[in-house]
């Protein structure tokens, strides 16, 4: 299997994000907020001249959320539809070959883990979940709808 | 049938356009399949029209092309390098051929039997003649030279572009954050220059020429006048005015209504024009240009004009005016009435079009992407209707505002004006807990943008400015912001989705610094502020372009005098633009005046020049308690006060010269003008006049005495001692001549009864303030 993953910690969990789906990791450091708009959204950013759409994973997942005033914080810029999208994190860790096919996770996890699992798989560094990128941008309301 | 072989030219350039590559990788591969068949396709099609079209030598070419290739199809002939040779010369030719027909110039001579024995198996290489006639060919047609690129590609130059703009920007702040040499600046201003250019350049690339969307209208016109029975002659002018790409698309639909309109309902059949004397075939002018940033399509015709009239009935009838707004409508105001939903003259409804959900859709489609649409007719003469857009939809002039320390950016488009909440002119009041804003007499719903966006600002309703907002089809409404800082031109992108979802955001735009701002949708704000947008307000829908006033630095009003010098004036002095009927202006009193509704105001800026012979533009200056109207040409643009003002010699209407826009502009002395006009007029009102009313006169002392009042008189009786500057009494009194310097006299019927006749109908207010007004002016002097 050489499918490729970007293993990344949101709300103090190793998670992985499918690689080819990631285009850049950055830094960001100023965040523009949308007023009105969903509270995962928290806010624009700009990447040279594009402007970032920033996820914040932890509210998506309703894990809380990422304090993003304390200056820099890491992100995975990935693309939805021509749209850039922000992914904060807590850390990015490494990237890891995949082992296995992803395979549906059994165990009961937390209801926003459950709502962008893609399965688990199989790696070096043991057994990872796969995170649905665009379920994670969607975030809570689109699953409400 | 000149359409007709226009459009056989076009589809031939088309093909002959896509079959050059082709051509080439046929030539590379013979037995390549797919590539025989499309030149295959070519020669039949244009095989089939030249039999209809009686163009013999071309029917020939094709025909023997295509019978040589059909061979090869069927595998009777091996496709070998003479044959693609003579089929390539063939194609050629046929070019060549086009290009006279579409130039309406004799075909080219020579003889095209040696190309079509050259098609003939087994003949001798005709590579001779095929060069010679290539190069023939590229003599005659000076083409310009072009390549074909993916839109992506061209969209990956232009971010790119962007992204070397911004950091220019960047650099050009660091720069002025450091002490640098002089020649650094120098070679950075150089790059400055360059990367502009560029950015010009490559905008120009997604330009495309408008032709794209006339090319198809001939065709569309003529099948509609063939169903419906008519004879219409398509004009198309202009095709060569260039439009984002975008644009082109977007304009493709309204475009095609008003087209369909005009052949349906304008347009007359031949006996109903012939009848009223016209050419029984119709003409219908559709025309491009461009005028500054906006291009302007005009879709005229000769046919039978809108009748106004009509459409106020049917508005009435609707319910979408009342009798009495009805009756105020102007000839422009009825005939915009075309715009509203639900109207429709059309007596039945045909199948292509007359439902009456027409002019509306296209007005806000044409008005969502910042244009305008606007209708002239004359009954029995014909319509004009024109579509004025924006060059391109991608960069759209926007006014930055913030609340708190956030950055918004509004379009341009839908500001009507700007004012200061805590302004002369402007009242806040609530109501219900809404807010409603009066501005200069019009009560318009007023919103805080901190309290849509749920935003905490520190400060006071008072403080704030009000800008005032028209979103497309929609009524005004004005929209309280903490600051404005500047007009830009923002490169807008659309926003993900999930800012979208807000409905209050229409994209999203970096600034100078890089930074993301957001651009506002007015309509989604209004609609998540909680105002209805239902109602129109017709007479302001017409209304001359918006007057933007500026908070801070003295903004200009730049423009053209009636003797055609250009001229500023600040701002903060004009009240507002108005259009009156040229009769409106009349002298009284030793000078100009003008009538404005119930007022009166002394006319300045006439000068030199000649008043128009039908409708005057004035600016309505106001120093705080008095008025003077300034009439002008042209408004040519706002802009700051940034240039040292050259004094002129001697004081006067002219306070001197400054540099607006590059330009030198006469700087208005607006002080100057009030002392001028309005001097006798103030003075006269510290030491009030008096106007002498028959005192047992039940009409003069009941209807008549309040307006003398309000005019600034003190009102006396007949036993009264004091001095009086007017009398009024009735017709046919006898009048003491000393008592008074002046005497008006009034009648009780409208019409005078000979020309001598100075009296003045008793209703009729206006002439009655004007000779009020005079006699005060007269006692000043």
């Amino acid at each position: 299997m050489s499918a490729l993953l970007l293993v990344v910690t949101i709300a103090g969990e190793r998670v992985a994000l499918p690689a080819d789906a990631v285009e850049s990791v950055v830094e960001l450091d100023t965040l523009i907020p949308v007023p009105r708009a969903a509270p995962h959204v928290a806010g624009l950013s700009a990447l040279r001249s594009r402007v970032l759409t920033v996820i914040d994973c932890m509210r998506s997942l309703e894990l809380g959320a990422t304090h993003c005033s304390d200056g820099i914080r890491e992100a995975a810029v990935v693309e939805l539809d021509g749209h850039h999208y922000a992914l904060i994190v807590d850390v990015v860790e490494d990237v890891v070959a995949a082992l296995s096919e992803p395979s549906p996770v059994r165990a009961a996890m937390g209801p926003g883990w459950e709502r962008v699992s893609a399965g688990m798989v199989e790696t070096e560094a043991g057994p990872l979940l796969v995170v649905d990128v665009a379920a994670l941008i969607a975030g809570v309301e689109a699953k409400a709808a | 049938m000149d359409d007709l072989i226009a459009d056989f030219v076009a589809e031939c350039r088309e093909m002959l356009e896509s079959l050059g590559g082709e051509i080439v990788a046929w030539e590379a591969a013979p037995d390549d399949r797919a590539r025989l068949d499309s030149i295959f396709r070519f020669v039949h099609t244009v095989k089939g029209n030249c039999g209809f079209f009686e163009f013999p030598r071309l029917e020939a070419l094709s025909h023997a092309a295509e019978d040589a290739l059909a061979d090869v199809r069927s595998g009777r002939r091996q496709a070998d390098g003479a044959l693609v040779s003579a089929v390539l010369a063939i194609i050629d030719r046929i070019g060549e051929m086009v290009a006279a027909i579409d130039a309406g110039e004799e075909m080219p001579g020579g003889d095209d039997s040696a190309l079509i024995a050259a098609l003939e198996q087994g003949a001798e290489s005709a590579s001779a003649p095929v060069a010679a006639t290539v190069a023939e060919a590229q003599g005659k047609i000076a083409a310009p030279r072009t390549i074909r690129l993916s839109v992506e590609l061209l969209d990956r130059v232009m971010s790119g572009v962007s992204d070397m703009v911004l950091a220019r920007n960047e650099l050009a702040r660091r720069l002025r954050e450091s002490p640098t040499d002089v020649p650094i600046d120098g070679a950075f201003e150089r790059l400055s220059s360059i990367i502009a250019e560029m950015r010009d350049a490559i905008t120009r690339t997604r330009m495309q020429r408008i032709e794209n969307l006339f090319v198809a209208l001939p065709r569309m016109v003529r099948d509609l006048s063939a169903e419906l029975g008519k004879q219409i002659l398509v004009d198309i002018e202009g095709g060569d005015v260039e439009l984002d790409r975008e644009m082109i698309e977007m304009i493709r639909d309204p475009l095609t209504h008003i087209i369909r309109n005009a052949v349906d309902h304008g347009i007359e059949t031949p006996t109903e024009r012939l009848k009223s004397g016209k050419r029984e075939i119709g003409i219908l002018c559709v025309s491009a240009r461009q005028s500054g940033n906006q291009i302007l399509i005009d879709i005229q015709d000769d046919g039978r004009g809108i009748d106004g009239r009509k459409l106020v009935e049917k508005a009435i009838a609707s319910g979408t005016v009342t009798k009495a707004e009805a009756a105020q409508l102007t000839p422009r105001e009825q005939l915009a009435l075309i715009f509203e939903a639900g109207l429709s003259t059309a007596r039945e409804v045909t199948a292509i079009s007359g439902r009456g959900v027409g002019m509306d859709v296209v007005r806000s489609n044409v008005e969502r992407i910042g244009g305008v649409v606007e209708v002239d007719s004359k009954p029995g003469a014909g319509t004009r209707m024109t579509l004025r857009v924006p060059l391109t939809l991608t960069i759209i002039p926007a006014l930055t505002v913030s609340i708190g320390n956030q950055h918004f950016a509004i379009p341009r488009s839908a500001i009507e004006e700007i004012v200061r909440a805590n302004g002369e002119s402007v009242e806040l009041e609530r109501i219900g807990g809404a807010g409603v804003a009066t501005i200069r007499g019009r009560r318009v719903p007023e919103v805080a943008l901190a309290d849509i966006l749920g935003l905490d600002s520190p400060m006071k309703d008072e403080e704030r400015t009000l800008i005032v907002l028209r979103p497309a089809g929609g009524d005004v409404y004005a929209l309280a912001v903490d600051r404005i800082h500047d007009h830009e031109e923002l490169v807008v992108k659309p926003a993900a989705p999930a800012v979208m979802a807000t409905g209050l955001y229409a994209g999203t735009t970096l600034a100078d610094d890089g930074s993301p701002i957001l651009l506002f949708d007015p309509a989604g704000l209004a609609e998540v502020g909680g105002i209805r947008l239902e109602a129109q307000e017709r007479a302001a829908r017409i209304a001359e372009g918006p007057v933007v006033a500026a908070a801070q630095s003295t903004e200009l009003i730049v423009f053209r005098g009636l003797d055609g010098a250009r001229r500023a004036l600040r701002l903060s002095v004009v009240d507002r633009i108005e259009e009156v009927a040229a009769t409106s202006i009349r002298p009284a009193a030793g000078q100009l005046r003008v009538q404005l509704g119930e007022s009166i105001l002394p006319l300045a800026g006439v000068g030199d020049g000649e008043l128009p012979a039908d409708k005057v533009r004035l600016f309505r200056l106001n120093d705080g308690s008095h008025e003077v109207g300034y009439c002008f040409r042209e408004v040519i643009d706002l802009a700051v006060l940034d240039h040292d003002i050259i004094d002129a010699d001697s004081p006067g209407e002219i306070s001197g010269v400054t540099l607006v826009g590059g330009e030198p502009a006469e700087l208005i002395d607006a002080h100057w003008l009030f002392a001028k006009h309005v001097g006798a007029v103030s003075r006269s009102i510290n030491e009030q006049p008096v106007c002498r009313l028959p005192g047992d006169d039940p009409w003069m002392q009941n209807m008549l005495r309040p307006i003398v009042e309000a005019a600034g008189y003190r009102v006396v009786g007949d036993c009264d001692e004091a001095e009086a500057d007017v009398v009024i009494v009735s017709k046919g009194a006898k009048v003491d001549k000393k008592a008074a310097a002046r005497t008006i006299r009034l009648r009780a019927e409208p019409e005078a009864a000979n020309a001598k006749d100075s009296s003045i109908y008793r209703y009729d207010r206006a002439a009655l303030l004007v000779a009020l007004k005079s006699a005060g002016g007269g006692r000043g002097r």
